[in-house]
């Protein structure tokens, strides 16, 4: 374990700077991801044809590596952070418009007629009867979303010094320093932990009404949310 | 003959599923094991083929502990049924059939010969064999259910709940079928429900089971009607166990009268033993068209309902009661197979018949508690 | 768009098309390494997922692993794995099989442990043993969300299969690694649009094999 926090003066990071570097690259992202997943996600439930397009530009977007993504921006937006995040802000979107647009149709059509007949309009309907019950399927797809987007932001050390703390992994490359590469990775791994806590208790609070004894029914969520669509 | 000896199920949180039940299950006959939810039934059910091990008694099924044989091999003799049919969706109605017959080794030929053999026993149209269950409505998978069970030829049917979640009219139909295979088959079925009226519409016998897994009563329905053993019982019958018992006595012993029924256009026939203000107007065939006042000219729209008719000897005296209850004259209508009218009979009548069937039936009860005619209705 | 025309430069550069840093190569390296490293996840989560989905036991584990295998960056785990162990195709299959067993894993096991109890009550009670219940009532039922599992670890492993070119290996990443160090932009763009095209065609082969795979019973048309 020596030198396992002796974070090389280059980096121009100490390892809690790092620390906080990699959440606002990995977590901005989610956020912006989900602010314009909502009203698409709404869009797609409006026009139902909209729906497999849409899907299907996911798709292909999600399967293009990281990497191209940073590379083919720095001509617009240089070596910079913002690089990293555009790209993945864009695999959020892909992964939270299907959570989304899922979540909200899974809403049983009872509760929204009944909605509707007390009286609810289309945009009260969605903020407080559709997004309250699909709350559990979003939060699953943020638990992707934010998974994917802390280790994404290690890539960005390739670019020039903008993966927060994948920039350890140049580092033990350069300097033959393979704990400082482990640094990162049990680093990086303990955020996305910790993350992933977060929006269990986040979905705990928001749904008091699920029940919470027994096993957390969406302590895993949903895979096929990332590729769905494309082959049903 | 299936044998439960002083059975309890107790599982590892406390709970008493079973309690010391003791229970001879005879051949060729359904048993019906009925009780509120939470009285065992279904955990009894399930020992018998082993799904649940008994944690005290045994369970003997002709003269062997069903403990010692192979699992497998016990549940290949007996067919199960169970509530919602739970069928193979990935296979074709034909091949669920054909399931233990294919674990038993048969050839594919032989298998579908015999599904076919069995869709058509349960009154599923042939044309149903290559579809998915996915395609068939609840009570025709219900069939396939009971088809699949039976494929193997199984002396023993274990039904769990098989028609309950089937909507009232189909289910009527599904207990129809059951009581016609039944008459054809002969196996010894025992019958799990929470419905006391199809409990005494199936069983040969039926065993009334209390919360706690406790038996209540053994008996034949009749019985069962006439001398509930406990308040338990009696309740669990319900308000009208009176009405309903009459079920159980044939309507062949109604005497009918044919002074009051004349074809359409015929004057009144002349007043004789007949005392009724009524006469029941027939077609040329002898069918039933209503009822006229003596003295009106009986033209067809003016005539009164004649209510639902019922069968003499096919019926019971309930249904014979019915009908005099529904007709607006207080007489029922009895008929032949073809529908033409034999004679009619007064609400006055059929009431003397029941007295004297009930003492009939206090009279045969008193020697042996036996063999129970059973009349459809 | 100069997007698309950079898609256009590369595809239409007839230097791209043949010898060892031809497309050819490069896509097949690219997709030997994908179906390795789909293959390894899959012995591991299938067989994992079919038996604790069958029991309903163990939920809590596989959720454990499957959320710390996600949280481990793919990336940091290829560059820590060379440190360790140097060069070689060993230290791409561990980033890419830890990728791909999350999905796997946990899509068998929810696939197996919602198949409707009733079919599978009815298998048991007409004498069915457990191995023949767990692959001819419940796989069947299951299969199209295992396919789904399959598929999204499929899709994962072909994006990221791209770092292999980071460790001196070869794949359509050669072109994205590559073309960043020589900034050739044309490079980049063509790498990455044939990767996408390579995950449209596995789309198009799990569609396939759900067709040929999933009763009619089970797609309900």
């Amino acid at each position: 374990m020596n030198g396992f926090f002796d974070i090389p003066s280059d980096l121009q990071h100490s390892w809690a700077g790092l620390i906080g570097l990699h959440l606002r690259e990995a977590l901005l992202p989610v956020a912006a991801g989900l602010l314009l997943a909502l009203p698409l996600a709404l869009l797609c439930n409006r026009f139902r044809w909209l729906y497999p397009p849409v899907l299907g530009v996911t798709t292909m977007l999600y399967a293009v590596p990281s990497l191209a993504f940073f590379v083919v921006l720095i001509d617009y937006t240089g070596q910079t952070e913002l690089t990293v995040m555009i790209p993945l802000a864009l695999y959020s979107l892909v992964v939270l418009v299907p959570a989304i647009a899922d979540g909200v149709r899974s809403v049983p059509d009872e509760t929204l007629s009944a909605a509707t007949a007390m009286g609810f309009g289309p945009v009260r309907r969605y903020l407080q009867v559709q997004l309250p019950i699909a709350a559990p399927a979003i939060i699953a797809g943020l638990r992707v979303a934010t998974a994917s987007s802390i280790s994404l932001v290690s890539v960005g050390a390739l670019i020039g010094n903008q993966g927060a703390l994948g920039n350890l992994l140049a580092a033990a490359q350069k300097y033959d320093r393979p704990e400082l590469a482990a640094n990162a990775v049990v680093t990086t791994a303990v955020l996305a932990i910790l993350c992933d806590a977060a929006l269990v208790a986040l979905r705990r609070a928001l749904t008091p009404w699920m029940p919470r004894s027994g096993r957390e029914r969406t302590a895993a969520p949903r895979e096929e949310l990332l590729t769905k669509g494309a082959a049903r | 003959m299936i044998r439960i000896d002083s059975v309890t199920k107790r599982y590892p949180d406390g709970t008493v599923a079973v309690d010391r039940l003791s229970l001879e299950i005879p051949d060729r006959s359904i048993t019906v094991l009925v009780g509120p939810s939470g009285c065992g039934k279904t955990t009894t059910l399930r020992m018998i083929n082993r799904m649940v091990e008994p944690t005290e008694g045994t369970i003997l099924l002709d003269g062997e502990d069903v403990q010692r044989q192979p699992v497998t091999t016990l549940r290949r003799s007996m067919g199960y049924v169970i509530q919602n049919a739970g069928l193979f969706q990935h296979r074709t109605i034909a091949d669920n059939i054909a399931t233990v017959p294919r674990m038993l080794g048969w050839g594919k030929q032989r298998a579908r010969e015999r599904a076919a053999e069995l869709m058509e026993r349960v009154g599923l149209d042939a044309s149903l064999a290559k579809r998915y269950p996915y395609q068939l409505s609840g009570g025709q998978q219900q069939r396939v259910g009971v088809a699949r069970a039976l494929a193997a030829d199984p002396p023993v049917l274990l039904m769990d709940e098989p028609f309950s979640a089937v909507d009232p009219v189909v289910r009527k139909g599904l207990q129809d079928e059951l009581l016609r295979i039944q008459d054809e088959l002969g196996k010894t079925i025992v019958f799990v429900t929470h419905d006391i009226d199809e409990a005494i519409k199936l069983g040969t016998m039926v065993a009334v089971l209390r919360e706690g897994g406790r038996l209540a009563q053994y008996a034949p329905p009749a019985e069962l009607l006439s001398n509930p053993a406990d308040s338990f019982v009696e309740d669990f019958l319900g308000a009208d166990r009176g009405i309903r018992r009459l079920s159980f006595f044939t309507s062949d012993a109604l005497e009918l009268t044919t002074d009051a029924v004349v074809p359409a256009g015929a004057p009144d026939a002349p007043l004789t033993t007949a005392e009724t203000p009524y006469l029941l107007v027939t077609d040329a065939e002898g069918r039933p068209l209503g009822w006229r006042e003596r003295g009106s000219a009986g033209d067809a729209d003016r005539l009164l309902p004649y209510g639902r008719p019922f069968r003499p000897g096919t019926d019971s005296l309930r249904a014979a009661l019915d009908c005099a209850v529904l007709s607006p004259t207080g007489w029922a209508v009895a008929v032949d197979a073809d529908g033409r009218v034999t004679g009619v009979v007064s609400q006055q009548t059929i009431g003397e018949a029941i007295r004297a069937a009930h003492t009939q039936a206090e009279t045969d009860a008193a020697p042996a508690r036996g063999e129970d005619e059973k009349v459809a209705g | 768009m100069n997007v698309l025309n950079f898609v256009q430069a590369f595809f239409s550069d007839g230097a791209h098309w043949h010898g060892y840093d031809g497309i050819p190569t490069r896509f097949l390296e690219h997709v030997r390494y994908a179906a390795l490293a789909l293959a390894i996840a899959a012995a591991i989560g299938l067989p994992v997922g079919l038996l604790t989905g069958h029991t309903g036991r163990g939920g809590n584990a596989i959720a454990f692993v499957a959320n710390a295998a996600r949280a481990l960056p793919s990336f940091g785990l290829l560059v820590l794995a060379v440190l360790l162990i140097g060069f070689g195709l060993l230290p791409v299959m561990i980033p890419l099989v830890v990728l791909a067993v999350p999905p796997i894993l946990v899509t068998t096991y929810e696939a197996v442990r919602t198949v409707d109890p009733a079919p599978v009550d009815a298998a048991r009670g007409m004498g069915m043993r457990e191995s023949r219940i767990l692959f001819r009532v419940e796989v069947p039922v299951a299969l199209p969300l295992i396919l789904s599992g399959l598929r999204s670890a499929a899709i994962q492993i072909v994006s990221t299969a791209t770092i292999a070119a980071y460790v001196s290996l070869g794949g359509l990443g050669r072109y994205i690694i590559d073309g960043l160090y020589q900034r050739n932009y044309e490079k980049v763009v063509g790498g990455a649009t044939l990767v996408a095209l390579l995950a449209l065609v596995t789309l198009a082969l799990f569609w396939a094999v759900g067709r040929l795979a999933v009763s009619p019973g089970v797609r309900r048309r």
